[in-house]
């Protein structure tokens, strides 16, 4: 019986040993980020500092921490669409805000892009859309890039839609995309291709103008 | 969707952009936000403590007080801020819930403030928090145990019985409670000394007494006396056979009853004389006819209704089924275990007395529990060895569940302690409750005859009634208006109680008495001061609304010398009566018969013969001080 004891004893000492690693971890992620100055802020977006403090208000709330890492944001973005699985778009989407690709967003990243997207010009939103396309930031985007994300999209949809959701329905969708960006049918969409050809399009503009009064 | 998740709301929105090249059709347009988007801080005054939020953080819970438009009724125009009149430490921990998400329950606080407070501010408990979820419903279980074990106990069984209880009725509960009366309690001891005679008589039957003359062994005194013994046996089999017979039939359910514990002690306690009668003297049956006699020692059993200790203990074995069953089966399987191994190690001595492993089952029991008779010892070094771990072990085993059963017990027992004192307090309560409600009762019943329900109309009578507080006037006034609705009068019980024993008697009489006494009264005296009964502060409860009683007329004005007058003193007395606030030695017992002429004010005395015992009702102020009494007797 004294074994029996002795081997119980060592069994929860190694148990403590591991649990002082995650504890190092934990450490780690305590880390806090503070964001620069509310003026500097002001200064680069285009917010005001009341919205500002809203913004950084909930911001803070959500992550006590001041940093999001890409699995919180997987679940945050994917409450909103429960229908689907949202987290290849949120995949994305979070690379797109993480512009200095730390790997976390921090809240000048959040407010920077949110600047872009509710305040900035057409030419601004396009082209930030343009590098949320633009998987590997090479400058162009090819039919494999423009593929994975409408299927992205397409996912968030889930399986109950109407009508039915087919196989290729994303592949016509990307073939309806090129067909209208690519002006010079090299197979892959320029920066200013894709500008152009949005201008051109007025369904597009109009609806640029639909965000504006999210915040 | 948890609430926090709407202050991402915007982003996610924002971040729709990125669908608009790829829109196969235009977007829809975006809800228009009417109200203003500025968030703004909310004070919220909780008697006294400010606390301040920001109404985005109030808006994440619509569906609770503070979070709807709820709120609204409890906004202070003046002070620009809402106004709670709760407790503000248990605010705290609301107002939290709306800044993290999070319910956590604090462990100082009641259980039962805390619901309530969630409820005023209509929070469900279930979002509580992990962390403090199971220390919640622990405690909620708790609770819930104590309040139902105080409604048991208000339903205690000793409360009075319902006046129309059969014998039967009344005899199962004065077995089940014997202090509810004398017979009871009587028959209570003398069972319970029986039960102890029989129990001594059991036991000395054994001793050994001197030896009868012409004989040298010793006899026990069971067989010296054996007579004697036998009419003992019989006098106690009697009582209890007939004590048994008496619970059988006086069970509400027999059936129940016959299976219940203390009933088959009961018959396993008489069952061995009957038996001993029927069967023959012959020396066969005679072993067994002795065994059966080993069954009178139950009769000790029965001790278990006289002693609540006793009953404890039983419920409480009762209830640690399970930790007594897991003792056994451990010891069992140590025994088995310590035997087998004991008999192959001392297999090989000569003359051993571990003979079989059954036989070693006596050692291992013996060693196991720290006896040690020393009847069996092992020999080999083997056999010492593990005897010796046999004893160590064995403490080990019996000490474990012993714990738990000791706090089944000590729970067990201070639950019943608490159902007594609870029992005991709830009586004083309920006297004080009574008491109170006396009190009020009486309060209206003097506030009528100081005429507080007349018009006040002279400077004296307001000035008595000037030292009630507002709240006694609307409730006197409330308890007018329930008079004058239902056409009777709030009385005392011990004028009621008089009413129904008299009017049977002097039915017929009262009517020609009653009428002609009183025409002489209103005759003779002041009209508005003729009726004047005796009211006695009573409860008002008894109220009379017995529309088909027809009630006497007696009138009743207590004082201490004066005894029955006779009628014509009463014409002479009625002169006398004043209006006089300061006495309060009485009061104006009215009872009435839903008879509307009857209950016009006091002038109008219409002589209906048609209406039998008809009771005036005045509401007069005046009463005298000497005792009149008017009986139609």
């Amino acid at each position: 019986m004294g074994l029996v004891m002795g081997t119980f004893s060592m069994q929860s000492k190694q148990v403590d040993y591991r649990k002082d690693k995650v504890d190092d971890d934990l450490e780690m992620t305590m880390v806090c980020h503070r964001p620069e100055g509310l003026d500097q802020l002001e200064a680069q977006t285009n917010f005001s500092k009341r919205e500002l403090q809203v913004l950084y208000r909930g911001f803070k709330n959500e992550c006590p921490s001041g940093v999001v890492n890409e699995e919180t944001f997987k679940q945050i973005y994917s409450q909103f669409f429960p229908h689907g699985d949202a987290s290849t778009y949120a995949h994305y989407l979070f690379n797109a805000f993480d512009s200095a690709h730390t790997g976390s967003i921090k809240f000048e990243d959040f407010v920077t892009a949110l600047s872009i997207l509710l305040r900035g010009s057409t030419r601004e939103k396009l082209q930030w859309t343009f590098n949320l396309y633009d998987i590997n930031r090479d400058g162009y985007i090819n039919k494999e890039e423009m593929t994975d994300i409408v299927r992205a999209i397409y996912d968030m949809m889930g399986k109950y839609t109407y009508p039915v959701l087919k196989t290729d329905a994303p592949k016509q969708h990307v073939d309806t995309f090129f067909q209208k960006m690519d002006k010079n049918r090299d197979g892959v969409v320029t920066l200013d291709e894709f500008i152009l050809s949005c201008q051109e399009d007025e369904n597009i503009m109009r609806s640029l103008q639909l965000f504006e009064n999210v915040i | 969707m948890a609430a926090g998740v709407a202050t991402w709301l915007p982003f996610a929105r924002a971040a729709a952009v990125g669908w608009l090249p790829l829109a196969k059709k235009t977007m829809p347009k975006p809800p228009v936000d009417k109200k203003s988007r500025n968030d703004e801080i909310l004070i919220v005054n909780v008697s006294g403590l400010r606390f301040q939020t920001w109404k985005n953080t109030l808006d994440r819970y619509p569906d609770t007080l503070l979070g709807s438009s709820e709120k609204e009724f409890f906004y202070n125009e003046d002070t620009q801020e809402y106004f709670f009149d709760r407790d503000p430490e248990m605010f705290r921990h609301i107002l939290n819930f709306y800044r993290t998400g999070k319910l956590h329950y604090p462990r100082q606080e009641c259980i039962q403030a805390f619901d309530e407070e969630l409820a005023f501010y209509g929070i469900v408990p279930d979002i509580i928090g992990d962390c403090c979820m199971e220390e919640y419903r622990d405690r909620k279980k708790e609770n819930q145990e104590r309040l139902s074990e105080d409604t048991e106990a208000e339903m205690a069984t000793d409360t009075p019985l319902p006046p129309n209880s059969t014998p039967r009725e009344r005899l199962w509960r004065a077995f089940e409670n014997p202090h509810t009366s004398t017979m009871a309690l009587v028959f209570y001891y003398v069972t319970g000394f029986f039960i102890a005679v029989s129990v001594i008589a059991n036991v000395v039957e054994t001793v050994p007494c001197r030896p009868i003359k012409g004989s040298v062994k010793d006899l026990p005194c069971g067989e010296k006396y054996s007579v004697a013994f036998f009419c003992l046996d019989t006098a106690c089999v009697l009582i209890f056979t007939f004590e048994y017979l008496m619970r059988l039939f006086a069970a509400p359910n027999r059936c129940k009853f016959m299976r219940s514990v203390m009933s088959v002690i009961d018959v396993v306690a008489i069952m061995p004389y009957y038996i001993g009668l029927v069967m023959p003297e012959n020396e066969d049956v005679s072993g067994a006819f002795v065994t059966l006699r080993v069954f009178r020692v139950f009769r000790i059993f029965k001790f278990s209704r006289h002693s609540q200790g006793l009953r404890i203990l039983g419920y409480t074995l009762k209830s640690c089924a399970s930790e007594l069953g897991f003792l056994l089966f451990s010891l069992t399987m140590a025994i088995i275990i310590f035997a087998t191994v004991m008999f192959y190690a001392e297999k090989g001595t000569k003359g051993t007395n571990f003979t079989s492993i059954p036989a070693a089952f006596w050692y291992t029991i013996v060693t196991m529990t720290t006896l040690g008779y020393g009847d069996m010892v092992p020999n080999t070094i083997a056999g010492k060895i593990f005897g010796s771990i046999c004893s160590l072990s064995g403490v080990l085993v019996i000490a474990l569940p012993v714990p738990v059963i000791v706090s089944n017990f000590s729970r067990i027992y201070h639950q019943n302690q608490r159902a007594d004192k609870m029992r005991a307090q709830q009586k004083v309560r309920l006297a004080r409750i009574r008491l109170a409600k006396k009190g009020t009762t009486n309060a209206f019943l003097r506030y009528k005859e100081e005429g507080g329900l007349q018009d006040h109309d002279s400077d004296s009578a307001a000035l008595c009634l000037k030292n009630r507080s507002s709240f006694e006037h609307q409730h006197h006034h409330l308890l007018h208006c329930l008079e004058k609705t239902t056409n009777h009068e709030f009385t005392d019980e011990l004028t009621y109680s008089e009413m129904c024993m008299t009017e049977s008697v002097g039915y017929r009489t009262s009517r020609s008495t009653s009428l002609s006494s009183q025409q002489a009264v209103s005759s003779s005296c002041c009209p508005r001061r003729a009726k004047r009964r005796a009211i006695r502060l009573a409860n008002s409860t008894v109220s009379v609304s017995r529309g088909s009683v027809q009630e006497l007329d007696t009138l009743q004005v207590q004082k201490s010398s004066i005894g029955p007058q006779s009628r014509s003193s009463l014409n002479a007395r009625t002169e006398d009566l004043k209006l006089n606030c300061e006495q309060r030695d009485y009061t104006a017992a009215i009872i009435s018969i839903p008879t509307p002429p009857a209950n016009t004010p006091d002038e109008s005395l219409p002589p209906s013969p048609a209406v039998p015992g008809i009771l005036r009702n005045s509401r007069t102020t005046s009463y005298t001080q000497e005792a009149v009494k008017i009986s139609s007797l």
